[in-house]
């Protein structure tokens, strides 16, 4: 029996049949489905490690926007837990403003549950802007607020006329979708209808990009702005990390959009494509090959002479300086195996960052992810619809007549097509070989069961498994986090995360775990030779 | 840091910036952890329940476990009976515990899910048992969530006919493990065998061995839970956490109680060994006794260091009330003392200490959050934070040096297993604010006047 039967075979028949089509064992040398049921769903009572809508909305895309005040409008709860605990850094830019270390919460009341949030809201957008003149305030709801039917939208629209400041509403409550996912949408939605195209200022740069879906989390945007900059790239833009309001407006001046987290940003690329012509790349700043492969596409899309040359130094310069750690780490690593859930896109490109070391995945799942994201773009028009997907706005986007451009010829367009992820995104089951596994909302149960039975040297979750796997003796990585660490993207980033996994693996108290009134006689002998050595 | 504050303080009547408390729910699964084989059990969308997982994991840097309902719209619109049916039944498949406490979240509470007629129409394998409470997230802070777990337990369990049987129950409050800990152990010497409930300890802080166990060996028993309702009196330590819980035993089950404070410092601790000492019927064991000499041994020695220090104390209010008594006698003066839970009675207890101590020009705030402190503190400034990890922003801001104690602790480690209760927390205490004084003075100071000895 392989591993996924062994999994199933321990769930009543209700929850096999929800779960059986999350779990792939890839067999496509033996004609082997490589098909995967996603963004469905979690099992009621099931211990998933998903988050909800808000957390997707304020958590993710919206809440690493340094210049902008974002209030939730709940109970005090949510904008708790969202404050200060995701690691997106941001430093304060000419204005100073910087609202990354403030949490704001309307913090509602059982009166203002019974007789509407509203006048509160309205009164915390009124103080807000007393205390802090912000520029831009963005109002972000939690459950009861959809329930009670507090219209957000409408406060905002008179907070502008009163304020003059831009006011932006997302409704993002917890329950809509069926994860963080529908959040990354709403939150796409509201930046592309409200922020994006606001602000004509040129970049006033040849090559200006936009870095969508990087959020610096452990600073892994400014480690990939660091080598942009040196090829001679204009950063126009991030979204979101260390993002703000006055770059994101003009975002639809630059002339290419890089999508790094391709779930939770990929409709602002989509959508950026309808109004304004800019072409969008799939790229990946996580392990050497992907880092190199897509500054090489970059080059390539803007086909010019000296930007290509200029990129081919950098490589080599960058590859070199990091050359002797990696091999290094490398030779502590060569042969591990690997284990990764993580959200949106991590789970693999880290597999890229994994191959460097010489550490093999045998399981790889992501959070929130759809279909596309594990099988590739082209499956997009098979996905079908359910009802808790429906009810997330789809955008209709139309051209903008004045601001549309086109950048490439039809024939130029096709032809890079050909070479490179434009528009397009080939998933990360194409990445992973036969007989690995891939699991979607991997759960609690999974995740103990799937790591007694392919027994991991290292698996990459977060902390909610954390202690879970080390109190089983597996090392366990946050990579939402990177336990404090990071950046990990980057040249430089890799070394790091190459240091942190020898660093973990190496950690002498793993050896002291069993007392040696308990060791086997070999293991006591070999342990005394050690001490003593 | 946080260089957006202004010094100048103004009304807010809507906003809350840098809140000093979190929602019930948290409480709640915090709380039913203390429950042996017990897997808590968030009525709502599954938003909250990794929240609050993900906040207690980093606190403890443990797992803790927790399912949820995982509402979807439907749910929400229709009522999330059918979920909770279906996440009863997979909790009991899966994962197998002896209880299931079920708390509310302000989603399922704003529809109105009448948790009572779900469980009653559910089918419950016989030796299994659900649990529940309500817990809005609109009401209180996490603390009442705690509390409001424990009355769950109480009025689903606590056996009205059970057998008097003139035992002691001890509620430990809103604490840590190692708090807990403390306390059994001041409990074993005192020579009182008493139901502690609930008990973190052994779950919260179990050992590493190489094997994962979802249940570990501590927690209260199930067992010892029905038999509080023979009790013969319940020691319910901080009235925030514990004197609701303790009311609605002693409503149902006539189990009188003593509330007393959360046993931080020397006369908070004193109320506590005295009432364990009279229950047993014993004098207070020598052991205790020469604990309670150490602390004040130490207290006199490093005097010099305290006098006098203005501190600002903030967190939940049980644990404020106990370091704010603690300081007081430790020679210090809080110049703060806030809690962002609700509730004057709050306000209430530490002005009659600050009188204990002639002590004035304190504010005492409840319902009180960080922004309005730091502001405070950028007019009249603190020699001292005494709080949660969350002031560090504040410490980093005005320089000021940060001892860290109560909920949440997010950002060091091995903090979940040492006492602040009791003498020996005492002790600990003591020292913890003694070397971050020190050491900021051996910082501040000129080379000339850098002493070796102090």
């Amino acid at each position: 029996m392989d591993a996924k039967s062994e999994v199933l075979s321990r769930y009543n028949a209700k929850v096999f049949k929800s779960r059986k089509d999350h779990i792939l064992r890839l067999s496509r040398s033996e004609g082997g489905s490589a098909e995967i049921a996603a963004n469905s769903r979690a099992v009621p009572g099931i211990m998933t490690n998903r988050g909800c809508c808000y957390a997707g909305c304020k958590g993710v895309v919206v809440g690493p926007i340094r210049d902008a005040v974002t209030i939730t409008h709940g109970p005090i709860g949510c904008g708790f837990y969202s404050w200060g605990t995701r690691r997106n850094k941001a430093r304060a830019g000419e204005d100073g403003k910087n609202f990354i270390q403030y949490c704001f919460s309307t913090d509602m009341q059982e009166a203002d549950i019974v007789f509407g949030g509203d006048k509160k809201l309205r009164q915390a957008i009124r103080e807000a802007v007393e205390i802090f003149h912000p520029k831009t305030v963005f109002i972000c709801s939690t459950c009861p607020v959809g329930l009670i039917g507090d219209d957000i939208h409408a406060v905002a629209a008179e907070a502008e006329k009163e304020f003059g400041i831009t006011c932006a509403a997302f409704s993002c409550e917890g329950y809509k979708g069926v994860s963080q996912s529908g959040g990354h949408h709403i939150a796409n939605n509201g930046l592309m209808k409200r922020i994006i195209g606001s602000n004509d200022t040129p970049p006033d740069a040849k090559f200006a990009i936009n870095l969508l879906g990087e959020y610096n989390i452990g600073g892994d945007g400014w480690e990939v702005e660091r080598i942009l900059k040196r090829i001679g790239y204009k950063i126009v833009s991030i979204f979101t990390g260390n993002g703000s309001i006055e770059e994101i407006s003009r975002s639809h001046l630059a002339g290419l959009n890089l999508v790094q987290c391709h779930r939770s940003i990929n409709y602002v690329a989509e959508m950026m494509k309808s109004a304004y012509g800019m072409d969008w790349l799939k790229v990946n700043f996580i392990g050497m090959d992907a880092i190199c492969g897509s500054l090489r596409d970059m080059a390539e899309y803007f086909d010019d002479g000296a930007l290509k040359l200029r990129t081919e130094e950098v490589i080599a310069e960058e590859l070199a300086a990091v050359a002797e750690d990696m091999a290094f780490f490398r030779s502590r690593l060569e042969g591990k195996t690997a284990a990764l859930f993580v959200g949106g896109s991590r789970s693999h490109h880290y597999q890229s960052l994994l191959r460097d070391l010489g550490v093999r995945t045998v399981l790889a799942g992501y959070e929130f992810a759809h279909r596309d994201d594990y099988e590739g773009r082209e499956v997009i028009p098979d996905i079908k619809e359910d009802a808790d997907n429906k009810n997330i706005e789809q955008l209709e986007v139309e051209r903008d007549p004045k601001r549309y451009r086109v950048f490439l010829s039809p024939e130029r367009y096709a032809e890079l097509k050909g070479r490179m992820e434009l528009e397009s995104y080939a998933g990360m089951i194409r990445d992973m070989p036969d007989g690995s596994y891939v699991v979607d909302d991997l759960n609690h149960f999974e995740t103990e069961a799937f790591t007694a039975l392919l027994r991991p040297d290292i698996f990459f979750s977060g902390i909610k498994d954390k202690y879970v796997l080390q109190k089983g003796g597996t090392l366990s990585r946050q990579l939402h986090s990177y336990d404090y660490s990071g950046p990990y993207a980057g040249f430089r980033g890799a070394v790091l995360f190459g240091r942190d996994l020898v660093m973990g693996l190496q950690a002498p108290a793993w050896r002291l775990v069993t007392p040696p009134w308990k060791r086997q006689p070999a293991e006591t002998a070999a342990q005394g030779d050690a001490t003593h050595a | 840091m946080l260089d957006l504050t202004p010094k100048s303080v103004s009304e807010r009547s809507a906003l809350r910036i840098n809140p000093c408390k979190t929602c019930q729910p948290v409480g709640a699964l915090y709380a039913a952890l203390g429950v042996h084989r017990c897997m808590p059990h968030s009525h709502g969308s599954q938003g909250c329940v990794s929240y609050h997982r993900t906040f207690l994991t980093r606190h403890f840097k443990e797992p803790a476990i927790a399912a949820s309902s995982s509402f979807t719209e439907g749910a929400s619109v229709f009522g999330g009976g059918p979920n909770l049916r279906a996440a009863i039944k997979n909790i009991f498949d899966i994962y197998n515990p002896d209880v299931i406490a079920v708390h509310t979240t302000c989603l399922s509470e704003t529809i109105g899910d009448d948790l009572n007629s779900y469980i009653l129409d559910m089918s419950i394998p016989d030796d299994k048992v659900v649990v529940y409470t309500n817990t809005p997230s609109y009401v209180g802070s996490h603390v009442t969530g705690y509390a409001n777990m424990l009355s769950g337990f109480i009025r689903c369990l606590a056996d009205s006919r059970a057998a008097k049987n003139g035992g002691t129950a001890v509620f430990p409050g809103f604490v840590n493990p190692g708090d807990i800990r403390e306390i059994k152990r001041m409990l074993a010497l005192s020579g009182l065998s008493a139901i502690v409930f609930p008990d973190q300890s052994d779950v919260m802080d179990a050992p590493m061995t190489n094997t994962y166990v979802m249940y570990p060996r501590g927690g209260t028993r199930l067992d010892d839970i029905r038999a509080l309702g023979g009790c013969g009196r319940v020691l319910a330590l901080g009235g925030f956490a514990c004197a609701e819980p303790a009311d609605v035993l002693d409503k149902k089950c006539k189990v009188p109680y003593l509330v007393l404070p959360l046993p931080i410092g020397v006369a908070a601790t004193d109320s506590f060994v005295a009432a364990a000492a009279e229950v047993a019927g014993r004098p207070v064991p020598v052991e205790l006794e020469e604990e309670r000499g150490r602390l004040l041994d130490l207290m006199l020695d490093a005097n010099p260091y305290f006098y006098n220090k203005k501190v600002a104390v903030y967190g939940d209010p049980d644990t404020v009330i106990g370091l704010s008594s603690f300081i007081l006698e430790l020679g210090m003066r809080p110049g703060y003392v806030i809690t962002g839970t609700p509730g004057e009675e709050f306000v209430r207890r530490v002005e009659a200490l600050l009188r204990d101590y002639d002590v004035e020009n304190c504010t005492v705030k409840a319902a009180a959050d960080l922004f309005e402190l730091h502001q405070w503190i950028k007019n009249e400034p603190v020699d001292l934070l005494l709080g949660t990890s969350y002031g560090k922003q504040i410490a980093k801001a005005e320089d000021i040096p940060l001892v860290r104690a109560g909920f949440p602790v997010l950002d060091r480690y091995g903090h979940s297993y040492l006492p602040i209760v009791g003498y020996q927390g005492a002790i600990r205490l003591a020292k913890m604010i003694a070397d971050a004084l020190m050491d900021r003075q051996d910082r501040d100071c000129a080379d000339e006047d850098l002493d070796v000895v102090m």
